[in-house]
């Protein structure tokens, strides 16, 4: 009797437990080079295309000014719905959500980490764009950088709960096929690159990229019809992913 | 290691809800069935695995091994009865029963991306007081692929890594859904060597296994599974010595009758003839006699021991085809 495998189970720390899952998170998701294009490479292009050509025709003189917020807001879309939706789409299918949520880390740690790590790329991917915005020539305010934070955690939970539902009720397939989709169409009509209709607001692309520009752009408060459009999203596709949420 | 005895383990409790009472067995299943749409995967079976004990759920593919280690792991609820795992619910109290379970899935659960060594040091981080996972790696010959993505293991490679994340959390009890398949013969050696120090140390073992000396060379107990029911149950002793401890074979020339009340016997081919019953030194010394008496010419006598396989193979041949999962 070598006493090695001597029961002594215990579940350690929740902060330690969440911080390693967390990386891994990370970790991932920079190895896997198709999600780091999707996220960081098509909005600096649309940036770099949209901002310092004439490509495409925008409100107003100051084509930065209405561009990088834009940019701002595609980037959320594309790491919290697209590049989310499809790693929980294949994390299902290979049976990792099941086995992560019957470990010690426990289903709602999974999803307390998949949050963190995508909040925390989205933070460091803005700061990015914004600094290549400042560079090539954008000027932001700060004065209402508050609303401008509330209306980007209110898409990125809208996105998010989006992405579960589809990773949820799709096979892994379909969803990279629909999020990829989804992505294109919001990129090309949802208000970035150029002008589209007031009512397009009712999307949440469009509602987040004009609360930005009102915001960081032109030091306005964010219009109510985006707070409401993005408010409503957030609480129908949160609760429609608790509800519909598949672990395997 | 402390086994509870024989008499306590296939007690059925009166009144079925007796099972909530607060237990001492590791695992406690009474009448659970598993239902998938109209085919019943699992129709009310009951088994106990005493702590300390290793319990081989023995069947063909399809029998519903794995479908009832899936209630057992809280994976899925069961259509019907009772399962109660180191005295908790496996869905209920799944937060609180998860550090004190070690988990082998069949396949699948890990990050494809992932390297062995990745996967192993995030599962050790779970637990508070985990197995070092460097000693993990070199036991179990992961040492060569603890730079290599989970996706390009091979079968047996990811069984061994799954292995060990089973392990690494110093769990009280273990679940192993078919913990040898895909391994080659050092591998599955090695595994047996490891459940059986697992055993030694006071973890308890759920395993399934089609393989026979698997269960026969670890298992305490043995719950042979065949279209979702118990065919039949027992220690491997009492298996092989329930239905008839031994075999007789003898050569002779064809067409002999041999009869007796203390033996049965059977020309298997011309000339070939198998004698069964409870063959104790009399009934052997009384068979032979027959052959002696009748004037035969004896040409071979071989005596041989029943083992699990035989067992299992009259228990399960008549149904082979079983149910599809």
């Amino acid at each position: 009797m070598s006493g090695t495998f001597a029961p002594a189970p215990a579940r350690a720390p929740m902060r330690a437990i969440l911080r390693s899952q967390i990386r891994m998170e990370l970790t991932l998701t920079a190895r896997r080079g198709e999600a780091v294009v999707l996220a960081m490479g098509v909005p600096l292009l649309v940036l770099l295309g949209a901002g310092l050509t004439h490509v495409t025709t925008v409100p107003g003189d100051d084509r930065l000014a209405f561009v990088v917020p834009g940019v701002l807001a595609l980037t959320v879309l594309s790491t919290a719905f697209t590049g989310q939706a499809i790693t929980t789409g294949y994390e299902r299918s290979y049976g990792v959500l099941k086995r992560l949520g019957a470990s010690p880390l426990t289903r709602p740690g999974l999803l307390v980490s998949k949050t963190a790590a995508v909040l925390g790329l989205i933070v460091v991917q803005l700061l990015v764009l914004a600094a290549v915005g400042v560079a090539v020539g954008w000027r932001p305010h700060g004065g209402q950088i508050l609303p401008a934070i509330g209306v980007t955690v209110l898409a990125t939970a809208a996105y998010s709960g989006l992405a579960l539902l589809l990773a949820s009720v799709l096979k892994p397939e379909t969803t990279t096929g629909a999020a990829t989709l989804l992505y294109v169409l919001m990129l090309a009509a949802g208000g970035i690159m150029f002008t589209t209709p007031a009512a397009a607001v009712v999307l949440p692309l469009a509602a987040h990229a004009d609360a930005l520009r009102a915001t960081l752009s032109h030091a306005a408060a964010v219009p109510g019809g985006d707070w409401i459009s993005l408010a409503a999203w957030a609480v129908v596709c949160v609760t429609a992913a608790i509800k519909k949420m598949r672990w395997e | 290691m402390p086994g509870r005895g024989v008499g306590g383990r296939h007690v059925r409790l009166p009144g079925s809800e007796g099972v909530s009472r607060v237990s001492d067995d590791a695992v406690q299943v009474r009448d659970v069935v598993v239902r998938y749409g109209a085919t019943t995967a699992v129709d009310e079976v009951s088994l106990t695995v005493p702590r300390g004990r290793v319990l081989a759920l023995l069947g063909h593919n399809g029998a519903g091994k794995t479908s009832l280690l899936q209630v057992c792991e809280g994976f899925r609820p069961a259509d019907a009865g009772e399962c109660r795992v180191l005295g908790l619910d496996p869905i209920e109290d799944h937060d609180e029963l998860m550090p004190r379970l070690g988990i082998m899935l069949q396949s699948g659960g890990i990050y494809p991306w992932a390297t062995a060594g990745e996967i192993l040091r995030l599962f050790a981080s779970f637990s508070a007081n985990p197995l070092d996972p460097e000693m993990l790696i070199d036991r179990l010959g992961l040492r060569k692929f603890e730079r290599t993505r989970f996706r390009r293991l091979s079968g047996g490679e990811q069984q061994r890594l799954s292995l060990a994340i089973a392990l690494v959390g110093r769990p009280e009890l273990v679940f192993l859904d078919e913990p040898t398949a895909g391994m080659d013969t050092e591998a599955r050696h090695t595994t047996w060597q490891l459940i059986e120090e697992l055993t030694d140390d006071g973890v308890s073992v759920l395993l399934t296994t089609h393989l026979l000396d698997e269960a026969e060379k670890l298992a305490d107990d043995v719950v042979i599974m065949r279209a979702g029911r118990v065919a039949a149950t027992g220690t491997p002793a009492e298996l092989t010595a329930a239905a008839g401890i031994d075999l007789l074979e003898v050569r002779a020339e064809a067409g002999l009758q041999p009869r007796s009340a203390h033996f049965s016997a059977e020309e298997k081919t011309p000339g070939e003839y198998v004698i069964t019953g409870r063959l104790d030194a009399a009934a052997l010394a009384e068979a032979l006699a027959w052959f002696a008496t009748a004037g035969a010419q004896v040409t071979a006598v071989n005596s041989r021991r029943r083992t699990l396989e035989d067992v299992y193979l009259a228990l399960t041949a008549d149904n082979k085809a079983g149910v599809s999962r």
